[in-house]
């Protein structure tokens, strides 16, 4: 066991954990944030992803070690009152059907529009071709992408 | 007398060594580093030739993966300039700094400081830049071989920093622990080396 010291959503976290724990699971189990899901266990599907340092991780295979003195935003990071401009498309569009992939598929949402402020439909395809979606919301999730992209503008540029 | 003796002898060497052709045998020596350095490439070829080396060699755009060289089924994956993918699809994203446990899980291996030790705590897994690629797929001996001594090619890499690269870069030694079901080179690491390092000691010539 270790203590493992990051900064969770802006604020200083540590936790005595093994070092080779999933992240996955030191968020749903030890800290209770449970926005996260847990899919494939193995990198494929993206219901787990995570930012780390700004990077849109597979929080399911991520070990403890490598967060340590790190930056990790999890769905409930994206902000405290709904504002975030993929939040407010995912509302507006009304994404999700069953819902279980959508935190992955908000995260990697906002990973991509952090880079890529106005994606093209290519950007949108390969960005989010890591995250599956068994009710098939692909094309709502295009949608809702372009409007936060637009939202985002509107309100001077915040991703 | 065995002054004698000696200056006969040194004479005789002397009338030998004037009456043998140094331009053939000069050529001669040449020749048969041309032909070791050739024969030793031929093994390390057998190495490059290995998904295990392949598959992040690609001839394309985008990683391989599996003993049949297959693109990562469903990602719409990018080399990116540093190699190490883009946006939301950046290697690292999925391949940590070891092997993860089980079949099919993502393999890994550790980033190297700037003093040569391991760090356990980022992974390394990319393809090389897009600057110089590396392509190791389709390509035939001679034209790996070109590859692999230009340094326009290489990323810069004089032959000792070729032979350091194979001999201690994470990502080649991963080829031979690369993780559970999947098959390794048909060389060891240590005969993969010695293949390259006689190639490049016997003057680095490459197949026809």
């Amino acid at each position: 066991m270790k203590n493992v010291t990051f900064i969770l959503n802006g604020k200083s976290t540590t936790v005595e954990v093994d070092p080779d724990k999933p992240l996955l699971w030191v968020l749903r189990e030890d800290l209770g944030l449970t926005g996260t899901k847990y899919g494939c266990g193995m990198a494929v599907c993206g219901c787990c992803t995570v930012h780390l340092e700004g990077d849109a991780i597979r929080s399911c295979v991520t070990p403890m070690s490598r967060v340590d003195g790190k930056r990790v935003t999890t769905i409930e990071g994206l902000s405290k009152d709904l504002s975030h401009p993929v939040q407010k498309a995912w509302m507006q569009i009304q994404v999700p059907q069953c819902g279980y992939c959508q935190p992955g598929q908000m995260m990697s949402a906002a990973c991509l529009l952090s880079q890529k402020p106005k994606p093209t439909d290519t950007d949108i395809s390969e960005a989010m071709s890591g995250n599956l979606c068994r009710c098939g919301t692909y094309q709502r999730v295009r949608k809702a992408i372009h409007l936060a992209a637009s939202l985002a503008a509107e309100s001077g540029g915040r991703k | 007398m065995k002054l004698s003796i000696l200056l006969i002898a040194g004479c005789l060497l002397s009338l030998a060594w004037l009456f043998t052709p140094q331009n053939s045998t000069a050529n001669a020596f040449k020749a048969r580093d041309a032909v070791s350095a050739k024969a030793a490439f031929a093994e390390a070829y057998k190495v490059f030739m290995h998904p295990r080396c392949i598959n992040c060699h690609p001839a394309g755009d985008a990683p391989l993966r599996g003993e049949d060289s297959q693109p990562h089924s469903g990602l719409r994956l990018r080399r990116g300039v540093d190699g190490g993918g883009v946006l939301t699809l950046k290697c690292t994203n999925c391949h940590q700094s070891n092997n993860q446990q089980g079949l099919h899980m993502p393999p890994g291996a550790p980033n190297v400081l700037g003093d040569g030790f391991l760090d356990f705590t980022t992974p390394r897994w990319r393809l090389p830049s897009a600057k110089t690629p590396m392509i190791f797929q389709g390509r035939t001996a001679a034209e790996l071989c070109r590859q692999l001594k230009n340094p326009q090619e290489n990323g810069g890499l004089s032959a000792e920093r070729l032979i350091h690269h194979v001999s201690n870069d994470p990502l080649v030694l991963w080829g031979w622990n690369p993780g559970e079901g999947r098959t390794t080179p048909p060389l060891t690491h240590d005969q993969f080396v010695a293949s390259v390092r006689e190639w490049l000691d016997n003057g680095g010539a490459c197949p026809k």
